[in-house]
């Protein structure tokens, strides 16, 4: 094929671009969905509860992962800080995972169990009651916010059946109950304090 | 992984480095029909283009990117996971499924983090043992390490790392989180407790009575608390809540002086965990107070424990 064909025909040099990029993702990105490292859940990793699934939820909408990443890197630097490095066996139920890629807070991969419950609260409510150089924004709405537990069941459902994740018939029959009525932040909470249960 | 895997990694890899040396070779020869230097066959807005080749210190640089790509393939564990490649690096073990197997594992591994683990150990691990261990190998009283000031340094940074979040960097507290430098304890204030305290947390227990003891109770019950730490009250209401206060001595003491084992406060200082004025013991009576201390053995280990303990006992000496 003469080098001016490809460079006068737009179409073609886009197709013959993405097959030359695509060969990176095959190479370093498909083996990865068929490896037992990334796909057999490590010893004690169990799925979040359904309070858990909501706060995780929160922890999405209000844009946590952007400013706090779960992922510590195997550099002492690193593991004396947060703890045990992050392994793929942790993250096979992760959908979507939320590793992040910013750090302007700590990592929180394994903040679960290291602050009471009490704290979180405050911490959450307005950070510079207890952490007084901290540039956190407040969230006193999650407080106020009570859940009502319509989707719950909902989303159980679509990570046992869509992701595989070993939810029983009776987490999803019981999902609405377990997380009505609670606050988003006893949700957001209850997710923070799972965070690392697995490696910790 | 898989021969499949291994191999369909290989030949793609191969494929793409092969790929790029034909190319390469395709488009430094001329075959444009055009001599060097002269203007190719075309004008693009009255521009000519003269048909000049790229200079060979640039093509050497794509020949010599080849060859690189070639070496680190073969250097480092490029093609399967089985085989660490000539150089035999690896960055940490990512095969382990518990903390046990990582400890297993880390006693072997030559991973580049084991590696910066154990460099780290023998610079800083005689440091730890010469502060907190004597020379039988026993860990030091800790009156003894609360008096070294090497110590009581170390205490104090890891201190301010990891228990500032709460107790503050002046570990005198705030509401809800223990002053420290007091010398008011929840749990006992030798230095084994505080160590204790700091190995495997603490979970407080003071239940909620609002629906036990009604809002004429509530009232009652805090005016004789807050009378047994010296305030002024209503007296007839402080006689009542006397009489209320039985089930309460079960943690607290009859003589309200609260009790180390469960952690149940002195009633008749004037410390206050959670605010001393009306309205906060209200509060406290109405709906309980569950104050944790979260457990620290498996994140710092022992060593770093004993020396923070150290610094919290200095504190209130």
């Amino acid at each position: 094929m003469k080098h001016e064909f490809i460079e006068k025909n737009v179409g073609l040099l886009a197709i013959l671009i993405i097959i030359a990029i695509s060969l990176g993702g095959l190479v370093e990105i498909t083996p990865l969905l068929f490896q037992k490292e990334t796909n057999t859940p490590v010893d004690d990793l169990r799925p979040y509860t359904a309070l858990e699934m909501e706060g995780r939820d929160i922890y999405i909408r209000e844009g946590c992962s952007v400013c706090h990443s779960q992922m510590i890197r195997p550099f002492r630097a690193e593991t004396e800080r947060y703890g045990h490095y992050s392994v793929a066996g942790e993250g096979v139920w992760e959908h979507p995972f939320l590793w992040g890629s910013k750090r302007t807070g700590p990592d929180l991969a394994r903040v679960g169990q290291r602050y009471s419950d009490a704290w979180h609260k405050i911490h959450l409510l307005n950070p510079r009651d207890v952490v007084p150089q901290s540039n956190m924004p407040g969230f006193p709405w999650l407080a106020e916010n009570r859940l009502t537990g319509e989707d719950t069941a909902r989303k159980l459902d679509i990570f046992k059946n869509n992701f595989g994740v070993p939810y029983t018939d009776e987490d999803i029959a019981g999902a609405k109950a377990a997380v009505e009525g609670k606050t988003e932040m006893q949700a957001l909470i209850a997710y923070l304090q799972s965070l690392g249960h697995a490696l910790r | 992984m898989s021969i499949f895997w291994t191999l369909w990694i290989t030949i793609i890899t191969l494929i793409v480095i092969i790929g790029c040396a034909v190319l390469l070779r395709a488009v430094s020869k001329n075959n444009t029909g055009v001599e060097e230097g002269q203007p190719m066959p075309h004008t693009f807005d009255g521009i000519q283009e003269l048909n000049n080749p790229v200079p060979k210190w640039w093509m050497g640089l794509f020949w010599f990117t080849i060859v690189i790509a070639l070496i680190y393939s073969l250097a480092f564990p490029a093609y399967t996971a089985n085989w660490n490649g000539l150089l035999g690096w690896t960055s940490s073990d990512q095969s382990i499924t518990s903390l046990q197997e990582s400890k297993e594992s880390a006693k072997t591994s030559h991973s580049q983090y084991q590696r910066e683990m154990n460099a780290a150990e023998q610079k800083y691990g005689a440091v730890f043992k010469q502060l907190a261990y004597d020379e039988n190998g026993v860990y030091k009283d800790l009156t003894l390490v609360a008096k070294d000031s090497d110590a009581i340094k170390v205490g104090q940074r890891l201190f301010l790392q990891n228990c500032s979040q709460c107790h503050g960097s002046d570990a005198r507290g705030s509401t809800g989180f223990p002053n420290l430098t007091d010398n008011d304890w929840l749990y006992g204030g030798d230095p084994d407790t505080i160590k204790l305290t700091l190995m495997n947390g603490r979970q407080g227990a003071m239940p909620a009575w609002a629906d036990i003891l009604g809002e004429q109770g509530i009232k009652e019950v805090a005016s004789y608390a807050l009378q047994l730490s010296g305030r002024r009250v209503d007296l007839i209401e402080a006689k009542a809540g006397k009489e209320r206060f039985v089930v309460c001595s079960a943690c607290h003491g009859a003589d309200g002086k609260g009790m180390h084992a469960v952690g149940a406060p002195n009633l008749t200082d004037t410390v206050w965990l959670y605010g001393g004025s009306r309205k906060a013991v209200e509060a406290t009576l109405r709906n309980g107070r569950n104050g944790v201390m979260p457990a620290w053995k498996d994140v710092l280990g022992e060593d770093k424990i004993h020396l923070i303990s150290a610094y919290v006992y200095s504190l209130s000496q």
